[in-house]
């Protein structure tokens, strides 16, 4: 077990530096920084000096170690843009991500499992039908157009929501900022999290739906039948329970997706989180930005599926027993 | 060492095993495609919308993609049976003086073309490393998911805007025109081949514990010819399903893209690009530049999901 | 002793909020960010107009951008020019309590011009500040300068004491490994400070009670928000979460005048949108005419400036809301646009004149377009596409984001362009800036025509152009300038389009005064 974890550990760092070699090799490409950073008549000597002086002439290989070694100290550099420390940058928007992130999820959880369940029981039901139909809008229109359909609907003509931002926010231990604890930060929330989670509540609710019907074919179902159970209770008690592991894997590993999905929804309600940040630093060949949200995404999948690894060791016995080979 | 992340697909595509593929054929599915009435409409929809798209120059009163054709004159008209509209242009025209009708023809034609061959690549990019990983095993297998896991960090607009720069820093002066459907195909292919490599890797690792994978070794097989002739007949099940999914995936992900600013040219636009470009009007009253689009992709995509899933109901035999 | 503060501490609260009854705050969001406070980072129209309502130059610009005293009361032009005198406004303080004294226009003038800062060309390298007295200032020039103080509304006095102090002597520099104090915080003297800065995502300017000048607004406070994606800006605007945007996609703009609470304030912009193509190389990066460049050819020029329906852009990409133009600079810049007029729309002519220049079947050509940068500009490519299709010319188009665009097109990248789209607004709100930045022949180590990305290039113009900058006398100034125009005009250098409009939404209950030159300044703003 421990040369498992310890194996998949330098898989990781090899994983993270990959992303980060690749991220250097690609950056040349989105176009040029220093065209960004200074006005359009800047004598082309001051372009030169700048250019020199960020180090961009130095080979890409250079580049890349440079930030390496820096980031190994934690230190991602200054943005470009902002003259920051990019850390500090990302901890100030990580909060409203995650936040954003989590609601989405819970949101596609919880509204993704009921309608899944539902439509599995009341299979050939009217209203099992309409879910099923309803929930692939999810996945029939970009996420963009969903996002600015509903902002124009709750925010322009209905004027019940806000259109864009985090609302009043509260600072918690010094860091955290949070909109769950103000009601102007809570209703700021709905929309961007209905937007972002639609796509996951699809999944999730045709997930269940799927392992449901498996599930209740199974003989312990039909056995918990003949037993004279309570539907209700065979239906949640013992259906419900089963199909739920898989689900529960699964939104853990689409956790990682909604966060890297969030960059459109966070665009198009100006939602100040690590996505925007991230695009904006697209636009202006912000590298030091750019470095370092790819290298934090990319830690948040290797740990993810670090523990989903884990766990199912720890979950299924005949694994367990595997991993120990 | 057995990657249980694998199992992800599972649950959407069904489990099961089997030559699944050859029971499609079974007149049984036939009479259950006919039995739902749904599944009918949605493939009679997604039959014609190949049509339409195959044979876009042949219906489309216009040729949208020939510059020299659209007049700025003609430019945000409303549909035909709207008050201001031309009897020329069934559903209007968009803010350049496009047929609407005609470039949903031809712009259906370039989605299905990029999503299409962009799932294509990535399935076949996802099963043949799936199925390495998952037979070979061992070092092989890590690293071929760790390649995965490097690969689901970078978002699908990094890796246009990568290969967009590369084929960009290689073919200089050729026109975007030229490059931008391979560019959206490799970028699609390289941002979707994980899920169909985890999902074969599953399988295979069932599959080659069985008794006919163990009997084909003993006979002598090379590894390459028990991997494709008798293991993956009875893994690619699944993939189909995926496949159909990812259809209607690929072309959002083709439109997001136009949204971002790195899609398809707007002169040859698709699906996506028109609808990117009538998002923009949304606001100002023409509704009908990112209505007409966006209904026919969502009809599109719609369909080929309720085909996928009847696919998936047909092919698990637990459920028939 | 305790609870008796507590019971002034009362009072005073209810002392001052009897004062101000509500609060005024005028919400304002903007496309583009405020990236750092440091007012000589970056020089561009919206960073500047943001720090301008906490720092302050010599000079200012009214409502007309007319320039009248800033920090300087008023100044003498003396020896031709080549001296100049400052008589600095008296009782200023910065926002910190300090005087302003002429040991911060001397700083400021050696920290503007030092490496790192983007304003270099405000103050000429050779010019010598001497303070006379606390509040004067002489300047000595090396060559006579008739519009030294031209820019100097956006040459921020910065306190001496204060960036001495906070070891921010020295312009912040790109390429720094540590923030710099003047990026995140700022000590202007102008009629609002930063109450806080959250780059990228929200700035609060809180109102300078101590301010010399007169007010002319009746905020106590402005909270900046940068909204990049359009449609949000524009909901953001109708549901009257925001009070000011800027800008208002052209399209939106009918959506935003019906609505119940917001109107769109247009008016002429100073920016010109003009297509250029390469003029220099022997043959073209992208074309399929191999051995000659046709754009070497002044008919073709001439047929491409025919070929273009400007009116057309106007109507329809535009939504009206444009000025097409015949000229490379915005006719409020110069007196005598009224005297050129653009060739007539005149395809069939445009063909002909293709054909005796050798091209009867036209020929193919790349062009390079922002899709991120200026009013529609894809569109506008789009439709140039088209028209140029009709004399047979096929355009290849690369329409891009701003970022890879300029790598590509600017000097930098190599002038690796064919065929262009581009927006210029001369910084000095001047033709000699037109002249001499993109009409200028390109030369090795030269800034003339660095941004002369087709390298349009006649000695006669760049001769012109250097008597333009001494000469003193506005007509004979003018009239130089005309002749030049007349040159360029002649030869097809561009092809001019337009200038853009301005278009910001205001909430019904602002008044705002707007500025052609699209520099938002809510010092100007009342709210209801």
């Amino acid at each position: 077990m421990l040369a498992f974890v310890i194996r998949r550990f330098l898989q990781s760092v090899v994983v993270m530096l990959a992303v980060g070699l690749i991220a250097f090799a690609m950056f040349r490409f989105v176009g040029d920084p220093v065209n960004q950073m200074v006005g359009v008549d800047t004598p082309q000597a001051e372009v030169e000096r700048l250019r020199a002086a960020l180090g961009l002439n130095d080979p890409m290989l250079v580049q890349f170690g440079r930030f390496i070694l820096n980031a190994a100290q934690l230190d991602f550099g200054i943005s470009y843009q902002f003259r920051q420390p990019v850390t500090r940058l990302l901890a100030e928007r990580a909060p409203a991500t995650l936040e954003l992130a989590f609601t989405a999820a819970g949101f596609a959880l919880v509204v993704g499992v009921l309608m899944g369940v539902y439509s599995a029981l009341r299979r050939d039901s009217v209203l099992a039908r309409v879910f099923q139909a309803v929930s692939l809008v999810g996945v029939s229109l970009p996420t963009f157009l969903i996002g600015i359909l509903l902002i124009y609907l709750f925010a322009v003509q209905l004027g019940w929501l806000p259109s864009n931002g985090r609302g009043e926010t509260v600072t918690l231990g010094g860091w955290w900022t949070t909109g769950l604890l103000t009601r102007s930060g809570l209703r700021a929330l709905i929309l961007p999290a209905i937007t972002l989670g639609l796509f996951q509540m699809t999944l999730i609710m045709r997930l269940v739906r799927a392992e449901m019907l498996e599930v209740m074919r199974t003989d312990y179902i039909k056995f918990a039948r003949a037993r004279g159970l309570r539907t209700r209770v065979i239906h949640f008690g013992h259906a419900l329970k089963n199909t739920l592991v898989p689900v529960i894997t699964i939104a853990g590993l689409q956790l990682g997706s909604i966060i890297a999905f969030a960059i459109i929804t966070e665009t198009v309600f100006n939602w100040p989180g690590m996505g925007l940040l991230f695009l904006k630093a697209v636009h202006n060949v912000d590298i030091p930005i750019m470095a370092a949200y790819l290298m934090l995404i990319g830690f948040l999948f290797v740990t993810i599926n670090l523990i989903v690894d884990l766990a199912y060791g720890l979950v299924d016995p005949r694994l367990r027993i595997a991993l120990r080979s | 060492m057995p990657h249980p992340t694998s199992e992800e697909g599972k649950g959407l595509v069904g489990g099961g095993h089997g030559g699944r593929v050859a029971r499609l054929i079974d007149s049984d599915i036939l009479l259950s495609l006919r039995a739902s009435g749904l599944t009918m409409v949605a493939a009679v929809i997604v039959v014609a919308m190949f049509l339409g798209a195959a044979f876009a120059p042949l219906i489309a009163p216009f040729d949208p993609f020939d510059p020299a054709k659209i007049f700025l004159s003609d430019a945000s008209i409303p549909p035909r049976w709207q008050e201001g509209g031309d009897p020329r242009f069934l559903f209007g025209t968009d803010d350049q003086g496009r047929d609407l009708y005609s470039a949903i023809l031809y712009g259906l034609r370039v989605s299905l073309v990029v999503g299409g061959l962009g799932v294509l690549l990535a399935a076949a990019i996802g099963i043949t490393l799936g199925l390495v990983a998952g037979y070979l095993g061992g070092r092989v297998d890590a690293i071929i998911m760790r390649i995965a896991d490097v690969q689901l960090t970078f978002p699908a607009i990094l890796i246009a805007l990568l290969i967009d720069g590369v084929v960009q820093a290689l073919l200089r002066g050729h026109a975007r025109e030229e490059t931008a459907v391979p560019v959206l195909v490799i970028s699609i292919g390289l941002s979707f081949w994980v899920q169909y490599a985890r999902t074969i890797r599953g399988s295979t690792l069932v599959e080659k514990s069985k008794d006919y994978v163990a009997a084909a070794r003993l006979v002598g097989l090379p590894a390459p010819v028990i991997m494709i002739r008798h293991v993956l007949p009875n893994v690619i099940g699944p993939v189909l399903v995926i496949l159909t999914i990812n259809l209607g995936l690929a072309i959002i992900t083709e439109a997001t893209l136009s949204f971002l600013g790195v899609g398809l040219p707007p002169t040859q636009p698709s699906l996506g690009t028109l609808i990117s470009i009538g998002n923009k009007y949304l606001f100002s009253g023409d509704w009908w530049i990112v209505a007409f689009p966006g209904a026919t992709l969502a009809i599109l995509v719609l369909a080929v999901n309720l085909l996928g899933d009847w696919l998936r109901d047909a092919l698990n035999p637990k459920l028939r | 002793m305790s609870i008796r503060r507590h019971w002034l501490a009362a009072l005073a609260a209810f002392a001052l909020s009897g004062v101000s009854a509500e609060a005024v705050t005028l919400r304002y969001a903007n496309q583009g960010d405020l990236k750092s406070l440091d007012p000589y980072t970056l020089n561009e129209t919206t960073a500047n107009a943001h720090l301008g309502h906490v720092y302050e130059g010599l000079t200012s610009r009214g409502k007309d951008l007319r320039i009248g005293p800033g920090l300087a009361e008023r100044w003498e032009v003396l020896d031709g020019a080549k001296r100049w005198v400052f008589h600095l406004r008296k009782g200023v303080k910065f926002h910190n309590g300090e005087d302003f004294t002429a040991d911060d226009v001397i700083f400021s003038a050696d920290r503007v011009r030092a490496t790192g800062s983007n304003f270099q060309t405000r103050v000429p390298k050779g010019a010598k500040f001497t303070k006379i007295d606390d509040h004067t200032v002489e300047v000595l020039l090396e060559s006579p300068n008739p519009i030294l103080n031209a820019q100097w509304d956006t040459w921020y006095i910065m306190s001496k004491k204060w960036a001495e102090a906070n070891n921010a002597a020295a312009p912040t520099p790109a390429s720094a490994t540590t923030p710099s104090h003047a990026s995140l915080n700022t000590n202007g003297t102008g009629p609002f400070r930063i109450e806080s800065h959250q780059p990228g995502v929200k700035t609060v300017f809180k109102v300078n009670p101590a301010w010399w000048g007169k007010k002319e607004h009746n905020l106590d406070e402005i909270i900046f928000t940068p909204i990049p994606n359009d449609a949000t800006r524009v909901a953001a605007l109708l549901s009257g979460e925001v009070d000011v945007i800027e800008p208002v996609p052209v399209q939106d703009i009918p959506r935003v005048n019906s609505s119940a609470n917001a109107k769109v304030l247009a008016g002429p912009e100073l920016r010109t949108i003009f297509l250029g193509y390469d003029q220099t190389r022997d043959e073209l990066l992208e074309s399929n005419v191999k051995g000659k460049n046709p754009f070497k050819d002044v008919r073709v020029r001439q047929a491409f400036n025919m070929a273009i329906d400007k009116a057309a852009i106007q109507r329809s990409v535009m939504r009206g809301l444009s000025t097409p133009s015949a000229l490379m600079i915005a006719p409020s810049l110069f007196t005598h646009s009224k005297d050129f007029a653009s060739p007539k729309f005149d395809p069939e002519g445009a063909k002909k004149l293709l054909a005796e220049a050798g091209y009867p079947n036209g020929f193919e050509v790349g062009m390079d377009c922002p899709n991120d940068r200026y009013v529609n500009d894809g569109p506008i490519c789009q439709s140039i596409v088209g028209m140029l299709a009709r004399i047979g010319v096929k355009v290849n188009l690369n329409a891009q984001p701003k970022a890879q665009y300029f790598a590509k097109v600017l000097k930098a990248g190599g002038y690796k362009t064919s065929f262009y789209l581009l927006g210029w607004t001369p910084g000095t709100f001047d033709s000699h800036n037109v002249l001499h930045d993109i009409h200028g022949c390109r030369a090795e180590g030269s800034p003339r025509g660095e941004s002369n990305l087709g390298g349009y290039c006649n000695k006669e113009v760049d001769a012109l152009t250097d008597r333009i900058l001494v000469e003193a006398d506005p007509a004979k100034r003018d009239a130089l300038i005309k002749q030049a125009f007349e040159i360029t005009t002649k030869e097809f250098a561009y092809v001019p389009l337009h200038q853009q409009a301005l278009s910001w939404g205001v909430n019904l209950n602002v008044t705002l005064s707007q500025r052609a030159d699209n520099s938002v300044l809510l010092y100007w703003a009342t709210k209801k």
